[in-house]
């Protein structure tokens, strides 16, 4: 079971107490750019995820604890956080990402 | 005394005798035995028959990498655990145990059959022969697969046991306490940090045990134990664990322990706790699991009486016991002279040692020679005999393919050692192949971890001892006096002048896998050792190829012509043994099982003999019968009772969300469909939410408390993820809007009140709102008080009748029920539950989110283009609308269903179709969502999802059924007072 550090809590607590919650970095366009938006645009907003192998922006919920929502870096393939951070950041470069797998 | 008991030796008391049954029969045992160690002492070698050719099999280990000796206890109780190794399973005085798989007995199996044609049986065989037909399957060949080949039978009954579960915390957990374990513990001790030790043996100490005569720092293995014992259980914090297997091994060093409390017990009543799940979170985990001896592939090796090398020292070591009187030795490493010496220090005879190598270490020799012990040097045994138990061995020397018969009544054999990798691996640890050992050890760790002695390729005692200190954080160097653990030789094929095809050298043991079948699986094309394993099945029985998967892996990697480091290894998965379902399911069991929701209401319905129904996790309930009622009489009762006069239901378990703040109407203007500006306070509204696709999300009445502050409901089931569904867009969306929502579903309890006379019933309660059909309309929403009690009373209706819904305090929830309903008997007022609650709001039309949606319906699919907005710039699910999908025709749409037999009441879930003559596949044009039969129109009706539904009005469809279509025409779904004129009853 993993261990998660939550941003908001600033603690690293079970896997058991979070929800993932799809691909971070996804901005709802504003009513302005959704009616401007093809409908082509529109389902690629709604439905296309990168699916990427290797470190991946991720939403995660601290559900049964603080109830708020986060970002984190995860390896899809080791299955390892490197980061979370608050969904008010911006996503992290691969400098940062790389210094934070060397911490 | 048994006469294969050795006095003097093992640690084992053999002042306290123990008496237990085999098949019946009974035997003596000792204190400190083991099943299989006991049998031994008995001189019975013969414990069980094999999985697929039911060959008579004998113990091979002395551990729980036990391949062969699987048997069945019964503990009395309806207690029954099938496939225990006799190896592990700790003797108590009165144990009962079975052999398996076998009929009529042991000695004399039918099934055995399949080993006189065992030519017919190879690889894959199964697979190639019971093909087809298809039909043969289920009546055929399963039935026959299942009797032939099987362990044993599963227990009839539930599991009667306890079981316990906790959690745990430690700097350092130290799995295995050989050696290298107990140095590590001894270290990490010392630094203070909290530290678990644990063995799955009841005795801790590992290979000491079995090798008491080495000494450490000048004293005697089980002396050195003992005190390291004692100093260890002496330390504060250090928590020492023996009969606790380290299962698995999660991330982030997350480590199950399955601790065995009671097995080993006589007499224990069912009660206490039979196993406990330890879940560790460990700062640093050592592995000190050890290394697991080889067998030998060689024609007639599964032959009871033949076992490892090591298995033979351990019998003698640790539990006094011979494995025979004359033991014939056959190896490739050296450590199996250890074993030879030892027993031939006891008094065995050691008929021969047979070596594959041509030259071996000078003192071996000499010991050999002062032993009197004939050694065979470049040779290997080519065949053995004996029907029950082994009689004698062939040696056969290739160099002048001279041959011999040396009699014995027992063969140990060694093909060198396997480092146990398996919690490494589940750790996702890297492993490498070492060559000298030709074996895999662990490389580099993905957790902090790390792997010490035997189970690192550390072998021997003092290095052992040296890597478990220094991983504990010591330094300290240990001065032992032991056996030269020395080096081996590892052949993928041994030497022999019979035909292969007309051997039977057995890789695995447990699954009847042997070196044909693995050649003939690489010769068919599966060249990945993965396919190998699952084509041959090596490597997956219980024992999951402890003993077995490196001698396959050097036999496929020869055949397909590769370094073994090419092939690779197969996966290691938890658990690292057979583990009880008990174990991992802990207290989760009956009531446990699941947490049942129960609304303040609940006990009320529960003294009416009501029968309940689950809804999502809560228990509701569904009706209440009256003496010799069945359901469809209740309901019918319960719906006419309602609509003539009241009803009473109990809608506690409404999902509620306290919606508040500034932004409050702004939030609700983009979470639901509907607008919100326009809606007053006092009054209530339908709220319809959609995700961002444009479906159905759910659904409920909203209530505006004040400028900034509404009380949403949800549907039962939906609350959670509406909830979620809000929190998600509040906190990672719509950031701007000055909103707090509050979970308030536990906080209500909400009684609903339907019929003609239910404002008559409550108006002597009510304070502090006038309650008058000018005053209080249809979708009035107000705060008050109701006997006494604060209350937000809500005029609406999901029947259609004049309707209340009553919020009040969740513990007041009983007590307002019961003074309402003793006030109710002049209206002859009845409790119905949600069967009643459906049928009333079908016969209105009102959609159930989740029965007549499905998540593919959109506001229009459920004919519910008036909740959606049409003003509002933006709401979730708006933009996906107009998708092209959504806006196409020819979509499923929600009618109503009037069958032409008027007693007919369609199933839920039936197919509907246009043409019930069209040729099978029919084209499915829609399906039935809801059907009941309505007492208030004396018929059945039914809402169904029909392609282009609407458009179909007043036309015909037909519901195919086994035995009968029905026809049934397509109407509005509205059933009864379509123009909600008894909403306005005075």
């Amino acid at each position: 079971m993993l261990l998660i550090h939550c941003p908001h809590c600033n603690e690293e607590r079970p896997e058991l107490e979070f929800a993932y919650a799809g691909e971070a970095h996804i901005v709802r366009p504003n009513e302005a750019e959704q009616a401007e938006m093809s409908d082509a645009d529109w389902s690629k907003f709604m439905f296309i995820r990168d699916n990427i192998r290797g470190d991946h922006a991720e939403r995660w919920w601290h559900a049964h604890g603080c109830n708020m929502f986060f970002n984190a870096i995860r390896n899809t393939v080791t299955d390892k956080f490197t980061m979370t951070y608050k969904v008010c950041q911006k996503r992290p470069t691969e400098h940062q990402i790389k210094v934070a797998k060397n911490d | 005394m048994t006469k294969f008991r050795r006095p003097g030796h093992g640690n084992v008391d053999v002042s306290k005798t123990l008496n237990f049954s085999f098949d019946g029969k009974s035997y003596q045992g000792v204190q400190g035995d083991t099943l299989a160690s006991a049998l031994l002492a008995n001189g019975v070698h013969l414990m069980g028959r094999s999985f697929k050719y039911h060959r008579p099999r004998g113990v091979v280990g002395a551990g729980s990498e036990e391949p062969n000796a699987l048997v069945a206890v019964d503990r009395g109780q309806g207690r029954i655990t099938p496939n225990v190794r006799a190896t592990s399973l700790e003797l108590y005085d009165g144990l009962k145990a079975n052999s398996q798989n076998r009929w009529p007995n042991l000695k004399t199996d039918i099934g055995a059959f399949n080993n006189t044609f065992s030519m017919f049986f190879p690889a894959g065989f199964y697979n190639k022969t019971f093909k087809w037909p298809a039909s043969f399957w289920d009546k055929v060949y399963e039935p026959f697969i299942r009797n032939m080949a099987g362990l044993g039978p599963a227990p009839e009954h539930p599991d009667p046991d306890n079981y316990a579960s906790t959690y745990g915390h430690c700097e350092t957990l130290i799995v295995g306490a050989g050696p290298s374990g107990i140095a590590a513990a001894l270290s990490a001790a010392r630094n203070g940090g909290r530290v678990i030790l644990c063995d799955e043996n009841p005795e801790l100490g590992g290979s000491l045990l079995s090798t008491p005569g080495v000494q450490i720092e000048g004293k005697f293995a089980l002396d050195w134990l003992a005190k390291s014992l004692e100093k260890l259980r002496k330390t504060e914090n250090v928590r020492v664990m023996s009969r606790t297997t380290a299962i698995g091994y999660f991330h982030d060093n997350f480590v199950a322990l399955a601790e065995r409390l009671t097995d080993h017990i006589p007499g224990v009543e069912i009660g206490p706790a039979r196993e406990k799940l330890h879940r560790i979170r460990a700062g640093k985990v050592i592995l000190a699991q050890g290394a697991i001896e080889r067998p030998l592939v060689f024609n007639g090796n599964d032959r009871p009486g033949v076992m490892l090398a090591s298995s033979a020292q351990t019998y003698l070591g640790k539990y006094g016991v011979a494995v025979g009187n004359e033991v014939a030795v056959f190896t490739s490493h050296d450590s199996a002279y250890e074993a030879a010496f030892n027993l031939s220090d006891s008094n065995i005879r050691i008929p021969a040692i047979v070596d594959i190598r041509e030259d071996i270490r000078t003192d071996l020799k000499e010991q050999a020679e002062q032993r009197g012990i004939d050694l065979f040097l470049g040779s290997a045994v080519s065949k053995t005999k004996g029907k029950h138990r082994i009689k004698s061995i062939e040696v056969f020397y290739p160099n002048t393919g001279s041959k011999q018969m040396i009699g014995c009544d027992a063969l140990i054999m060694s093909g060198g050692w396997t480092p146990s990798l398996h919690l490494w691996s589940h750790s996702k640890g890297g492993i490498k192949w070492d060559a000298d050992l030709a074996a895999y050890i662990p490389d580099q760790a993905n957790e902090n971890c790390v792997s010490v002695g035997a189970c690192n390729g550390d072998f021997g005692v003092a290095a052992a001892l040296n890597a478990g200190t220094k991983a504990g954080g010591g330094r300290k160097k240990f001065n032992t006096n032991e056996f030269d653990f020395g080096t081996g030789i590892s052949l993928d094929t041994l030497p022999n002048y019979i035909d292969t095809s007309k051997q039977k050298a057995f890789v695995d043991f447990q699954n009847d896998v042997t070196e044909k079948d693995i050649k003939l699986a690489v010769r068919e094309g599966f060249k990945s050792i993965e396919h190998v394993k699952r084509y041959t099945t090596n490597g997956m029985a219980t024992d999951q190829g402890k003993t077995s998967n490196l001698n396959a892996l050097q036999i496929a990697a020869k055949a397909v012509d590769q370094p073994v480091e090419k092939v690779g290894l197969t996966t290691f998965r938890p658990p690292y043994t057979p583990t009880t379902f008990g174990a991992v399911a802990g207290y989760r069991n009956d009531q446990l099982f699941e947490v049942t929701r129960k609304t303040p209401i609940d006990p009320w319905a529960e003294a009416q003999k009501v029968v309940f129904e689950p809804v999502g996790i809560w228990r509701r309930a569904w009706y209440f019968p009256k003496k010799g009622e069945d359901m469809h009489q209740a309901v019918a009762r319960e719906c006419k009772a309602t609509r003539e006069s009241l009803g009473i239901f109990d809608a506690s378990t409404l999902g509620k969300i306290e919606v508040v703040g500034p932004d409050a109407a702004k939030f609700m203007n983009l979470m639901y469909t509907n607008p919100w500006n326009a809606l007053k306070t006092g009054s209530c509204r339908y709220g319809l939410m959609l995700r961002e696709d444009g479906y159905i999300y759910d659904d409920g009445v909203v209530g505006r408390l004040a400028e900034d502050r509404f009380h949403v409901t949800t549907t039962t089931g939906g609350a959670p993820r509406v909830y979620r569904h809000m929190e998600d867009y509040l906190q990672t969306e719509f950031t701007e809007l000055d909103v707090w929502l509050t979970s308030t579903t536990e906080q209500w309890a909400v009684i609903a009140l339907n019929g003609p006379n239910a404002r008559k019933l409550i108006e002597p309660f009510v304070e502090g709102i006038d309650l008058s059909r000018e005053n209080f309309p249809h979708m009035a929403f107000r705060e008050g008080k109701i006997c006494g009690v604060p209350t937000r009373l809500f005029r609406v209706s999901f029947s259609g009748e004049l309707g209340f819904e009553i919020n009040i305090p969740a513990h007041y929830g009983r007590a307002v029920w019961e003074m309402l309903f003793e006030a109710g008997q002049q209206y002859d007022i009845t409790p119905y539950g949600t069967e009643t609650m459906h049928v009333l709001r079908a016969e209105k039309g009102f959609i159930i989110v989740g029965q007549d949606t499905d998540g593919t319906v959109t506001p229009f699919d459920a004919g519910m283009p008036w909740a959606v907005s049409k003003k509002k710039k933006d709401f979730v699910g708006k933009r996906s609308l107009a998708r092209p999908d959504l806006v196409a025709e020819g979509r499923k749409q929600l009618v109503g269903l009037l069958t032409e037999d008027p007693n007919v009441v369609l199933e839920e879930g039936a197919q509907i179709v246009a043409d019930p003559d069209q040729p099978i596949p029919m084209d499915m044009i829609g399906h039935v969502t809801s059907s009941y039969w309505s007492e208030a129109l004396g018929r059945s009706i039914a809402m169904a999802l029909v392609k282009d539904g609407v458009n179909l009005t007043d036309t015909d469809v037909y519901i195919p059924m086994p035995g009968q279509t029905h026809t049934a025409r397509i109407t509005a779904p509205v059933f009864y007072d379509p123009k909600g004129e008894r909403l306005n009853v005075v």
